[in-house]
């Protein structure tokens, strides 16, 4: 394959191309990088078919969302200058390759290539991955970028629903379910999903287009454009960006909003149980708990599309007083409810979980408001480190305090409110945050060349 | 600068526009669908 044909130049969108060929694209790649959700799918069998621990199944995910971060903050600035094809060709290529290691390593009986494979080289894609299609997906709708990269996340979040039942399906086909698993057959499934994901994400970098210098929307101009003072006109770098304490109020608010939702996320199946032991019959108790984390599933992915749409209109500093001051009260209602009222609760957790995800779907739009387009794919994946550092932090609390209830000898709901408490502080503190979001001063603008650059959207 | 307004509206699409945004759009809705209809099937044991 030629080295130009991942080159942005051999991308810029020709007279006539439709701005709406660039969300399946978009989706291409994050419905296949969001199978990390369904990661749990593969621990049983690994833990029973090799002999290991909760913990170390638990590596190559946990090592993959640390990579993610870092990647997405390593990469970020040659994502935006090499362009989004050469992101989603080398974000295919790592999180395809971390199958292929994976099926390898099960083979050989070497879990740790798992590790590596997965978690590391594939973790890489997943990070590369992930940030590809926003900066592109803003600068084709700059009348909507909430719409667009709500789009884009919502399929990072629906990656598990399909990764999910396909696993299982295909472990099923192969051997590796039951008590005794054929890790060979762990190993089949694994070297056939990265050959699916494979062919699936091709579209991915196939598909994707820049748009040609200074185009528009048809019939839109910006000064059509929603006005306030918490959107910018300039351009901001990445350099630049982290110098800002706005960066780092945004920082700490995506970090906590995802702790927050992590709370209930992490423990949905045994959170259910223990809220409603006594009131569901012990032979329907765990099917009801797994149509919760389904229902879960379902607000996580569905948020992201409708709060960020919504944000297009409210403003993104509203729609984040929305999820971190309704998600504390919403996490106050269950701290005070408990398992009194099942409706309550459910809509509780539904809401709750929906700004989870709506949390990471508007982050990109609030980046472009603050720092504009000029970089803004680089700032957010520097922006993702606050994911990674969620994804340690919110299962560590949340495991720590439920297992000291637990071993304490706490048995229902309390085994849980205290660690909800901790969340409510977490969401007060953001939203504090939120509040503290004011424009970036103009010394770190960019000088209007740059901007003029910045503005062709050939940098996409 | 120049602007150009270059999409086309779908009112103006050729055979070839919308033959490429459905095959592109079925290619990423119809597992989406799927694994859609595989969550939403486990839900009712919920209110079960």
């Amino acid at each position: 394959m030629a080295a130009g044909f991942l080159q942005r130049e051999r991308i810029i969108a020709p007279p006539g191309w439709s701005r709406w060929l660039i969300p399946p694209a978009a989706l291409s790649i994050h419905l296949a990088i969001g199978q990390a959700y369904a990661w749990s799918v593969f621990k049983a069998p690994l833990e029973k078919g090799l002999g290991i621990s909760g913990v170390e199944s638990a590596l190559p995910f946990t090592l993959g969302i640390i990579m993610l971060g870092i990647s997405a903050a390593v990469f970020g600035t040659r994502v935006d200058a090499n362009g989004p094809r050469w992101a989603m060709f080398v974000s295919s290529c790592c999180f395809v390759s971390g199958f292929l290691i994976s099926a390898l390593g099960l083979w050989l009986g070497q879990y740790w290539l798992v590790v590596v494979g997965y978690g590391f080289v594939g973790g890489i894609g997943l990070g590369i991955g992930y940030i590809s299609p926003v900066s592109t997906l803003i600068k084709w709708f700059p009348d909507r970028p909430g719409l667009a990269t709500g789009i884009a996340i919502m399929g990072f979040g629906g990656g598990a629903l399909i990764a999910s039942p396909l696993t299982s399906q295909l472990l099923a086909a192969f051997g590796g379910t039951g008590d005794s698993p054929d890790v060979h057959g762990i190993a089949q499934t694994f070297l056939v999903m990265g050959l699916i994901y494979a062919v699936f994400m091709s579209v991915g970098w196939l598909l994707i287009r820049v748009p040609a210098e200074g185009w528009r929307p048809a019939g839109w101009d910006p000064s059509m454009g929603r006005q306030s003072a918490m959107i910018t006109r300039s351009h901001v770098s990445a350099r630049n960006a982290i110098k800002t304490p706005q960066f780092w109020l945004l920082w700490v608010v995506l970090c906590f909003n995802v702790t927050a939702g992590i709370g209930i996320l992490e423990r949905a199946n045994p959170i259910f149980i223990d809220f409603f032991r006594n009131s569901t019959p012990a032979e329907v108790l765990a099917a009801a708990a797994v149509g919760f984390v389904s229902i879960l599933s379902l607000a996580n992915s569905l948020g992201r599309l409708l709060w960020s749409s919504v944000s297009d209109y409210l403003g993104r500093k509203n729609m984040y007083r929305i999820y971190l001051g309704v998600g504390a009260l919403l996490y106050l209602t269950l701290t005070l409810t408990t398992n009194s009222n099942r409706v309550v609760f459910l809509l509780c957790s539904i809401l709750i979980l929906s700004f989870y995800g709506a949390g990471f779907a508007t982050v990109p739009a609030y980046l472009r408001d603050l720092f504009g387009t000029y970089q803004v794919g680089a700032i957010h994946g520097r922006l993702l480190t606050a994911w990674s550092t969620a994804g340690v932090l919110g299962p560590l609390i949340v495991n720590a305090v439920a297992d000291a209830q637990i071993a304490a000898g706490v048995q229902g709901p309390g085994r849980y409110t205290p660690a909800f408490m901790v969340m409510i502080v977490l969401l007060v503190i953001g939203f504090i945050s939120n509040e503290l979001i004011r424009p970036v001063n103009e010394k770190y603008h960019e000088p209007a060349a740059a901007e003029a650059g910045a503005k062709t959207g050939v940098q996409a | 600068m120049s602007t150009e307004t270059a999409t086309t509206d779908v009112e103006q699409w050729g055979p070839q526009q919308w033959a490429l945004a459905v095959v592109a759009w079925l290619w990423v809705l119809v597992p989406f669908g799927y694994g859609l209809y595989q969550l939403i099937i486990k839900i009712p044991a919920l209110f079960g």
